[in-house]
């Protein structure tokens, strides 16, 4: 599934929520399953500070696709990143660094990667396509 | 106090946000404004809107008196001596960066000591170390105990003749602790330094009188008092103003300008660089005629009854944890749920209809002093009601079911 599929069909999941709590309540169940970033990259060179939360990331390359894992001290935050490594893990790195991420706006959550929030997800997002970018020129 | 009058005073408090009636706790971080300081805005561009001071014409005088004549209320508000120890600056993170820069190239030494606390907002500590670093002089820091109030021991014993000045909070933002800045200013006076107390906190809460607190400089922001954003004030003691080279140069500032140098014109024009928020002062006046109107008296007594309501209700939920139970204590409630993370409950909060702070409030070493992430804030002012509160609470609970 491309990472345009895999947008749209969080959308469509997300359009059958009726309220906010709703949804808060499935991305808290996400949030549990995030694929958790292994305990030895979990350094302080790895955590993306914010104000409101703090996000540790990591990156691998397998056979030319880039995977990710992460953690976060806030579980809403959590279940975002869960998202967000859904659409981007294991694709290529030419395709993260292009992908256009309108999904995040689509299901209502603006909001939490705008830069004046600064909960570390924009920082986080921004850390995925750098890292993809990094696998690119390698590559190349 | 009539709470529905009051209440309707202020248009956004009865705004619905995702089909919930608007609760507002974040009046920490600024307070709504009544209609007559919105009214105010309107009228100062359609009726008085001219640059200050210079212009000879009727506008331009117009607008000079409207200005000047919140000056004048700001001085009977706090009791200042003199009318031009009156300073307006951008806010109190600008009124601290002055002191800071024009006391502190001249009145800091190298080997000398700043005195802060622990419980500073960021704005009261930065500026400081900027300049201690500049002027190779050292800062030191009173600790906070467990109940979140200064270490008033320490504090006496950190102060010497060696200590150039102390900066400290009247009210911390993130604890509510009111701190005894009377005593501070005794102290320190005893030992010959100045002291320079953020009122960002308190100017919001209570009427301040410079005289009987005697603090060498005081700064506040007129957004948490019902006013604009983008306006703070500096009290400054004639004596140390008089002796400070200006902060910024332009505009007002001038007496005669060479191309050689300049002389600086009195005080307070000699700190009112550039042309200043003229109509934010305007509108300022509008805001503290308003708040003596209800009466301060009223203010404190109806904040400190919601605050003991607030505490009172939230101590019932088991695994709450309040952050800062000073003795004396502002309507500011800072708590974590056990297990739960401030921006989530923040989060969900929300999307109910309940606007509260979140995160370390701009006070991480309060935070650290803690061992913890952040905090939930939520600050009262005079307009919140008790059934806004038991929406918090409710709130609450639903938080602790969804992440339980």
């Amino acid at each position: 599934m491309s990472i345009e599929e895999k947008q749209i069909e969080i959308v469509d999941e997300f359009s059958m929520f009726e309220d906010w709590m709703q949804k808060y309540d499935y991305l808290i169940d996400l949030g549990k399953s995030v694929p958790l970033i292994d305990e030895r990259y979990k350094t302080p060179d790895q955590v993306i500070k914010g104000c409101q939360s703090q996000v540790w990331l990591n990156a691998a390359s397998n056979g030319g696709k880039v995977t990710f894992t992460a953690d976060s001290d806030a579980i809403i935050t959590k279940g975002i990143i869960s998202l967000l490594i859904r659409v981007l893990s294991n694709e290529k790195p030419e395709d993260i660094v292009n992908a256009d991420l309108h999904f995040i706006d689509e299901i209502g959550l603006k909001e939490h990667l705008s830069p004046t929030r600064a909960n570390g997800l924009l920082a986080m997002v921004k850390q995925m396509k750098f890292y993809a970018l990094a696998y690119q020129s390698k590559n190349d | 106090m009539d709470i529905a009058k009051i209440r309707s005073d202020f248009p956004i408090l009865s705004e619905v946000v995702y089909d919930k009636p608007l609760a507002y706790f974040d009046n920490a971080a600024t307070s709504q404004k009544p209609q007559v300081v919105i009214d105010a805005i309107s009228n100062y561009y359609t009726h008085i809107n001219s640059n200050i001071h210079r212009g000879v014409h009727y506008l331009s005088q117009r607008a000079t008196d409207a200005f000047e004549e919140t000056r004048k209320k700001v001085q009977k508000h706090i009791n200042a001596e003199h009318i031009h120890e009156v300073i307006f600056t951008k806010g109190t993170t600008d009124g601290i960066n002055l002191v800071a820069s024009s006391f502190g190239q001249n009145f800091i030494g190298e080997g000398e000591e700043v005195i802060i606390s622990n419980m500073e907002h960021h704005s009261n500590i930065v500026p400081w170390q900027l300049i201690c670093a500049q002027r190779g002089a050292q800062l030191k820091v009173i600790p906070i105990t467990d109940q979140g109030e200064l270490d008033m021991d320490t504090f006496r014993k950190l102060l010497n003749k060696n200590t150039a000045l102390v900066a400290i909070n009247h009210i911390s933002n993130s604890l509510g602790t009111v701190n005894p800045v009377k005593e501070i200013v005794e102290a320190a006076h005893e030992v010959g330094t100045a002291v320079l107390i953020d009122g960002a906190q308190s100017a919001p809460h209570m009427p301040i009188d410079m005289q009987d607190i005697g603090a060498d400089f005081y700064t506040f922001s007129a957004h948490k008092m019902c006013g604009p954003t983008g306006l703070g004030v500096l009290y400054g003691r004639e004596e140390w103003l008089e002796k400070m080279p200006p902060y910024q140069g332009g505009g007002e500032m001038i007496k005669e300008v060479f191309l050689d140098h300049s002389t600086w014109a009195d005080l307070p024009y000699k700190f009112e660089a550039g042309t200043p928020n003229i109509s934010e002062v305007v509108v300022f006046g509008h805001a503290l005629d308003y708040l003596n109107g209800i009466g301060w008296d009223v203010i404190q007594e109806r904040e400190q009854a919601l605050l003991h309501y607030a505490t009172e209700k939230l101590k019932q939920i088991e695994g709450l944890k309040i952050y800062g139970e000073a003795r004396n204590k502002a309507s500011v409630i800072s708590f974590l749920l056990e297990g739960i993370h401030p921006y989530d409950t923040g989060m969900v909060l929300d999307k109910l209809g309940v606007a509260v702070r979140t995160g370390h409030h701009c006070t991480q070493p309060v935070m650290d002093r803690f061992e913890i992430p952040g905090t939930v804030r939520a600050s009262f002012a005079f307009y919140n009601t008790e059934e806004e509160i038991d929406r918090l609470i409710e709130g609450l609970k639903r938080v602790k079911t969804m992440f339980a």
